[in-house]
């Protein structure tokens, strides 16, 4: 019984404690939020930027692009993670590009098809292209896996690869690059796209008009599939806030990012 | 015909038997492949180190420990919230309402909402408590969220086993001078526990093992929360994000055996706590 | 002073059921305002956000067959389940199999999906054909995980009974399973169907797992073999990226949603009360 009155007390003093705090930001530092491609390389910054600043906290959230822009344009993250170009009703924020992501089309390993143009990866996934034989394959249906609507993966692909021609609606789709590349290295006849940074043996990487995603390749510019991962805040960035994103865009902080895979946005920080 | 009519049920029980046994093993044979499989891939990778570290280098390296403990915050503070106010709803539907369009149209919703995915409840945490309230990402706005999306079960099961409680129990307590009040909780509360709990059980494990809400709520910072006003990130979370982008396999799953055995030990105790009650209540 | 502990108590109750409402309200009132807005719009049988179209008929026909498919599988077995731990099961057997059904409700659904990317999902592929990723997949991986909470809640249904029931029936000459078949079980029905509703609710409503191996295609399925979207994992998949009309459509997808659950709720109350 007693048991009961103090359950309600502490609801009733944690509701209070809420609404009390309702009112001010509880954390001091700097908060960033949203996309989840991005926010693996950002925890690693962080942790970089932690012990060259052990007195400065930095929070690193995910959530998803469009949660973290909106969270900057609220005010309740300090920078937005993105991993799309910002939309037009977005543009008032301000916005840096911290590095690119490139993306490799990936096959099983035993699939004989090497290389496809930019055409045919266009055929394949618009579903003109259905059968591996019609590239040299084996005579078995494609099965074409890709990102959902909205990421920022998807959004570049159909950019750079698609242009005004629609993907299939039957086409399998994943959110996340670890389940693509699981599925395409279980799947004799499936094909996906993933960013470059997870390749590993268990998936076979095909050339896009002859140029692998190489380092070379990726930092040369010849390889032409990537995506922007960008900073957002939602004005002029100051103080703690500027010193993070400085220090991120530093060529100390473009190098981690180098290091993780990704093609630095800074000029001479690796060498090809 | 006399004959007949004793050797059919005796078929018929037989079969009956046998269908069911074979259900409760089927499910046995999938329980134990699932969490093999998991412990398989889980067990090498837990140690001590992994218990009592932070997590580095995106979760690649390191341990779990501000994880574990995010988790066991943010699964308490929902449950503080949502029992009390649960427990209380059904026991005003059941015993202080008279069965009507009202109550038939909480009970309604009630069993609706349970149905609603958890990340709109997630987007509603973030919405409501993060943005709007300006809680930030914290235990607080993740235990509330969660504390809103296990509300429904709650409600539901409580009152089922409260409604479940013969009537004679309560007609018994009233007739030997008892009042409402004392009637609840010395008569009906005692018998509706195991069911009470049961369903409080199911949403221990829905907290611990909630993926998409708690990660608009709670956030995902990989420091140690200090305060109910920390954000941090749950053991389901980080599988789900060591998983799927692929960071590290070998971590997510001892992340998730650590979640396992987490969740057995949790019913465990609160297993024995029903038992025991029940043997007292029993006794007396 | 019981009459105040009296008055107290009634008035507590009253404070507690009408703040776990007013919750409840508000955030039903959360979704239909996002979502009304892009309402009309969903009515369509294309699904493409890049080009403005938001037409959700084919994850209609894809939540109702995956969950139809899961209640196929997972509500016979759990309901035999529950008989078998309140009646069949010898007792150490019980005293395992009950907190091993419990711990199954708190394995995270993203590891029940991995789980069945590994195994049913190549399984599929190899024996059945197709690329695994389908309705049939889907469907096994949420029978599982709505395992728990109807053996649970059914469990309990039937504990509750009191044991006079079983004496009586027993003693008039009825056999064990007549007695659970013709007592027992018309005893229990509405903690069973409470059991039932909240499976197939928590099937509906499931979204980690089944984004894993249901392959989300927009596209209406032509056999258990297909790939297809629900409700739910439409929502899940996209959320988190969606801004503007495209996150309107998809709280829609959410009224859209709340209401099928409705109806599969009065459905199911409708049968338990014509019995």
């Amino acid at each position: 019984m007693k048991l009961f009155y103090k359950c309600t007390a502490a609801i009733t003093a944690i509701l209070l404690i809420a609404l009390v705090s309702g009112c001010a930001r509880l954390n001091d530092g700097v908060i960033l939020a949203g996309s989840t491609s991005v926010q693996p390389f950002a925890e690693i910054l962080a942790e970089e930027y932690y012990l060259l600043h052990p007195e400065k906290i930095v929070d690193v959230q995910g959530g998803g692009s469009s949660a973290g822009i909106s969270a900057a344009q609220s005010g309740t993250a300090d920078i937005g993670m993105s991993s799309r170009r910002l939309k037009e009703n977005e543009s008032a924020l301000w916005s840096v590009e911290i590095a690119k992501d490139s993306l490799a089309i990936i096959v099983h390993p035993q699939n004989p098809v090497n290389d496809l143009t930019m055409e045919q990866l266009r055929d394949i996934y618009s579903g003109k292209i259905g059968n591996w034989s019609e590239l040299g394959g084996h005579d078995a249906k494609i099965h074409i896996i890709a990102r959902e609507a909205g990421s920022g993966t998807r959004s570049s692909f159909t950019d750079m690869v698609m242009g005004d021609v629609r993907i299939s609606p039957k086409a399998l789709i994943q959110n996340s690059n670890g389940a693509i590349r699981l599925l395409v290295a279980d799947d004799q006849n499936a094909v996906g796209f993933i960013s470059s940074g997870i390749l590993d043996h268990t998936v076979k990487p095909v050339s896009l008009d002859g140029v692998l995603p190489t380092g070379e390749n990726i930092v040369s510019g010849d390889y032409k599939l990537f995506r922007p991962f960008l900073f957002v805040c939602q004005a002029e960035p100051t103080g703690e806030t500027k010193a993070f994103i400085d220090f991120t865009l530093s060529s100390h902080g473009q190098r981690i990012l180098a290091g993780e895979g990704l093609i630095p946005v800074a000029k001479g920080v690796i060498e090809p | 015909m006399d004959k007949n009519m004793k050797a059919k049920p005796r078929i018929g029980d037989k079969a009956a038997k046998a269908v069911i046994w074979t259900a409760a093993l089927l499910v046995i044979a999938v329980l134990v492949c699932i969490i093999l499989y998991v412990l398989a891939k889980g067990l090498p990778v837990i140690s001590w180190s992994f218990l009592t570290e932070v997590p580095r280098n995106m979760g690649r390296e390191g341990g779990v420990a501000s994880t574990i403990v995010s988790t066991l915050l943010v699964t308490f503070t929902a449950i503080v919230i949502a029992t009390p106010l649960g427990i209380g709803t059904a026991f005003y539907l059941a015993e202080y309402t008279k069965e009507g369009i009202i109550t038939r149209i909480i009970r309604f919703s009630a069993e609706s909402l349970a149905g609603i995915p958890s990340i709109v409840y997630g987007l509603f945490g973030f919405v409501f408590f993060v943005e709007i309230l300006g809680m930030g990402w914290s235990v607080l706005s993740g235990g509330l969220t969660l504390a809103i999306m296990i509300l429904p079960t709650v409600i539901r099961t409580s009152e089922e086993a409260i409604i479940t409680v013969p009537k004679s129990y309560r007609e018994v307590s009233f007739s030997l001078g008892g009042t409402k009040w004392q009637t609840i909780f010395r008569a009906v509360f005692p018998s509706a526990i195991r069911g009470i709990t049961n369903g409080v059980i199911l949403s221990v494990g829905r907290c611990v093992a909630e993926t998409a809400a708690v990660y608009l709520t709670l956030g995902s910072t990989l420091r140690m929360p200090t305060s109910l006003f920390s954000p941090g990130r749950s053991m389901a979370v980080h599988f789900y994000l060591l998983a799927s982008e692929d960071i590290s396999m070998e971590n997510a799953y001892g992340t998730a055996a650590l979640l396992i055995i987490l969740i057995f030990l949790i019913n465990v105790v609160a297993n024995t706590a029903v038992n025991r009650m029940i043997a007292k209540n029993a006794k007396r | 002073m019981i009459k105040f502990k009296e008055k107290l108590s009634g008035r507590i109750f009253f404070a507690l059921a009408l703040s776990s409402i007013s919750v409840l309200a508000l955030i039903t009132v959360f979704i239909v305002v996002k979502g009304a807005p892009m309402l009309g719009a969903v009515g369509g049988l294309s699904w493409d956000p890049e080009y403005g179209e938001f037409g959700i008929i084919p994850m209609v026909i894809g939540t109702l067959a995956v969950t139809l498919g899961a209640a196929v599988i997972g509500v016979p077995v759990g309901i035999c389940c529950a008989i078998f731990l309140a009646e069949f099961a010898p007792l150490k057997m019980r005293n395992i199999f009950r907190p091993a059904i419990q711990l199954l409700a708190g394995i995270p659904s993203v590891v029940y999906g991995f789980w069945g990317l590994m195994f049913i999902v190549p399984f599929i592929r190899d024996h059945l054909g197709g690329a695994g990723l389908s309705i049939l997949a889907g469907s096994v991986v949420l029978a599982i995980m709505i395992l728990p909470t109807i053996i649970s809640i059914s469990e309990v249904a039937l504990l509750s009974l009191p044991p006079h029931y079983k004496t009586g029936s027993l003693a008039l000459g009825l056999t064990h399973w007549q007695t659970i078949y013709h007592l027992m079980l018309p005893a229990a029905k509405s903690g069973i169907m409470a059991a039932v509703i909240l499976g197939i609710g928590r099937a509906v409503g499931e979204t980690m797992a089944v984004i894993l191996v249901l392959g989300n295609a927009v596209a209406i399925p032509d056999s258990i073999l297909s790939s297809v979207r629900t409700l739910t994992t439409s929502i899940g998949i996209e959320m988190g990226y969606a801004e503007g009309m495209h996150q309107e459509a998809l709280f829609a997808t959410g009224i859209v949603l709340f209401v099928m659950i409705m109806i599969i709720n009065s459905l199911a109350q409708y049968v338990v009360r014509k019995k």
